[in-house]
């Protein structure tokens, strides 16, 4: 009952948070409510007994990723007028669009493959059944080579970042320590010239 | 399956990517002049994971880390190709790379996991093994292209592989998800397996073995998917062009194996003819188009593309025979390119770029060692004799002719000698015309020597010839 409950308040709230995203106008607004939606997303896999999955999302969505988009959201100038200029030009477009996916999503989830009869309700796992260590397990001993290999990928990802984007910049600065104790005779070079034939002095 | 992991058979991999790490934290101290430490390192590194390579030759098929890696005797035949031709750029592109200040940490470091990413994909015996592999050479290639910061080509040219990269492996990976689907398991033998027992004309089996085809196509840079190759090549630093042109043209030949004969070998009757249609496409528009080329970096990625084809012929023929000749004719092949962009490597100098075929005018006149080198390199990849590149369409062609694909045999005999004629276009060029300027070049004596001997390896390799085409052949019999 409490489970059936949560599931319709989490679902509820990721759903209309979810057109929160695309229908407010702010865009730091609608990055938080991005948030709340994976907030709510991550609650309803809490619920499935997938809580590893559901941590991580917290972890590496909310924490990571969508503070890098708040800060670029933030950092960026977005004119909303300009955005919203071409509305009624794209909208017969995007209707059609929205149309087939409606027509695409309702032809596949009323097939066969849907029905509630051919998705029994899974196992529940026992209270002390840790699927955080289930993944573990399967990382570290049968797939234990492609996850070695995955984590090169990501050295190799961090090489090239910083190599493709640190400069040694030739930085100009002053030595405040040579400035005083320049003297006149470093700088100041005194040429003796002749005066010009029949110039006046 | 077995309860111990075994970490012996893949003990190459293992030293050169801890190596890596190792060099990479060691250049932190070096300075700029000291840089020639961590080069010995990873010349050294490439030495030792040769050694351990060799020593592995000839022991029983191996499948461990839970059927995700398989070490076997095509495995280690090519493997060896990989960590050579590896060691070979490294030593030719030393001058150039200094010139241009490439010649840093990261790039020896990019290599070594480049290298390793290959080895991967050769020993791959699942799909995710197989993408893992592939990825990690990708995205060194890409940073390679893309270290020459300050030129624009380089910019454009790793910007385009990098896009055109992403969808080859976003088209490869929804194949390899519709394979999981179809078969329920990602294990290259499991799949093969359950592929026995279904029926082959199956629609969804064919879409799934289209989007592996395409994608494999896109990797090797197989015509109508070869947009991108002379881009990149043009494009690139040639120290970049040379490590994308030789090891991983080798590695992509085992991931074509590893995928469509020891996978979806039940599934020939489709991969057979795509692979056919892209075979003739690519001779025909490789060879065809590289003779407008005025460009040398371009005409030698145009003779890739028709090279890809020729080798593709191989794995047409579907025995064993032809693919032994496939892989004889992608090792061949890949020493060659190294030769060819080693040589171009060497006639460039500090702020000099030879890349136009005008630039080569009248080598003859000023360095006829380099020029003979020149002449060498272009016989041998268009196949005259007694150049081992003959050897190696010779055994291609037999291996049509032996399934009765006269047709086809025809048709690559045409065209190869329509190529003839940009190589053979390229001695005119070196020995017939007389220099606009001479450029007195004074050559590293290193990688000339090493240089000379990969060149030359095309006239002293003959005598082994059969020797070389046995080892192919019996790698390749531990495909089923």
């Amino acid at each position: 009952m409490i489970l059936q409950l949560s599931f319709y308040l989490f679902s509820t709230v990721l759903v209309a948070s979810a057109m929160m995203v695309v229908t407010v106008r702010n865009p730091v607004k609608a990055a938080l409510f991005l948030v709340l939606a994976f907030f709510s997303a991550a609650c309803i896999w809490m619920t499935l007994e997938a809580e590893f999955l559901s941590i991580v999302l917290i972890l590496v969505y909310v924490g990571a990723v969508m503070v890098l988009f708040l800060f670029v959201v933030m950092m960026l100038d977005i004119d909303i007028a300009r955005m919203r200029e071409g509305f009624a030009k794209y909208l017969p477009v995007g209707i059609i669009v929205a149309l087939g996916l409606i027509i695409e999503l309702v032809v596949v989830l009323s097939g066969k493959a849907f029905q509630l009869a051919s998705m029994p309700r899974p196992v529940g796992h026992d209270a002390d059944y840790s699927n955080t260590k289930e993944l573990g397990r399967l990382l570290y001993t049968d797939y234990v080579f492609p996850f070695e290999i995955a984590g090169l990928i990501l050295l190799v990802a961090i090489i090239a970042a910083i190599s493709l984007t640190l400069r040694r910049r030739n930085t100009k600065y002053q030595t405040p320590g040579n400035q005083v104790k320049v003297v006149k005779s470093d700088r100041l070079k005194i040429i003796k010239m002749k005066g010009q034939p029949g110039a006046e002095s | 399956m077995n309860d111990t992991i075994q970490f012996m058979p893949v003990l190459p991999e293992i030293i050169i990517a801890s190596m890596a790490c190792f060099i990479l934290v060691i250049d932190l101290y070096l300075k700029d002049s000291q840089k020639m430490i961590s080069f010995g390192l990873t010349i050294l590194t490439l030495i030792v994971g040769l050694v351990f390579i060799v020593s592995g030759y000839g022991q029983e098929p191996q499948l461990i880390f839970n059927g995700t890696v398989v070490v076997d005797q095509l495995s280690v035949v090519t493997k060896f190709g990989i960590v050579l031709a590896s060691l070979l750029l490294l030593i030719y592109s030393q001058q150039y790379a200094l010139d241009r200040k490439l010649f840093g940490g990261e790039y020896f470091v990019l290599v070594l996991l480049g290298t390793v990413g290959m080895m991967v994909l050769t020993s791959s015996s699942h799909m995710l093994t197989l993408y893992m592999g592939l990825e990690l050479l990708s995205l060194c290639m890409y940073a390679l292209i893309a270290m020459q910061r300050d030129s624009a080509k380089a910019s454009e040219a790793a910007m385009k592989y990098f896009v055109l990269g992403a969808l080859a492996s976003g088209i490869l990976l929804y194949g390899m998800s519709l394979f999981y689907g179809l078969t329920g398991s990602l294990q290259l033998g499991e799949i093969s397996q359950s592929l026995a027992s279904q029926d082959k004309q199956s629609m969804p089996l064919i879409l799934a073995t289209i989007f592996i085809v395409v994608g494999l196509a896109f990797k090797l840079g197989a015509v109508p998917f070869h947009m991108w190759v002379p881009d990149v090549y043009h494009g690139s630093p040639t120290s970049a062009t040379i490590f994308i042109g030789a090891a991983p043209k080798i590695a992509a030949f085992a991931m074509v194996v590893r995928l469509l004969v020891s996978g979806f070998s039940e599934l020939q009757i489709h991969w057979g003819d795509m692979l056919s249609l892209l075979a003739i496409a690519s001779v025909a528009v490789g060879n065809i188009l590289a003779i407008a080329q005025t460009n040398f970096k371009r005409m030698l990625a145009y003779s890739t593309i028709s090279h890809m084809g020729f080798f593709l012929f191989g794995i047409v023929s579907g025995n064993e025979h032809g693919y032994g000749a496939a892989l004889f004719y992608v090792m061949v092949y890949a020493f060659m390119s190294l030769g060819a962009f080693g040589l171009l490597m060497i006639l460039s100098s500090k702020g000099v770029e030879v890349e136009e075929i005008e630039d080569l005018k009248g080598l003859n006149q000023t360095h006829p060692w380099l020029a003979f080198l020149m002449l060498l390199v272009m016989f041998s990849m268009a196949g005259v004799p007694p150049t081992i590149g003959f050897y190696a369409k010779l055994s291609v062609i037999q291996s049509l002719v032996s399934v009765g694909y006269y047709q086809m045999a025809i048709i690559a005999v045409l065209l190869a000698v329509i190529g003839a004629y940009y190589y053979l276009r390229i001695i005119k060029t070196v020995y017939f015309e007389d220099a606009d300027q001479k450029r007195i070049l004074t050559p590293q004596p290193v990688a000339t020597f090493v240089l000379s001997t990969n060149i030359l390896a095309v006239l002293w390799l003959m005598p082994f010839v059969g020797v070389l085409i046995d080892i192919c052949q019996k790698a390749v019999m531990v495909l089923p």
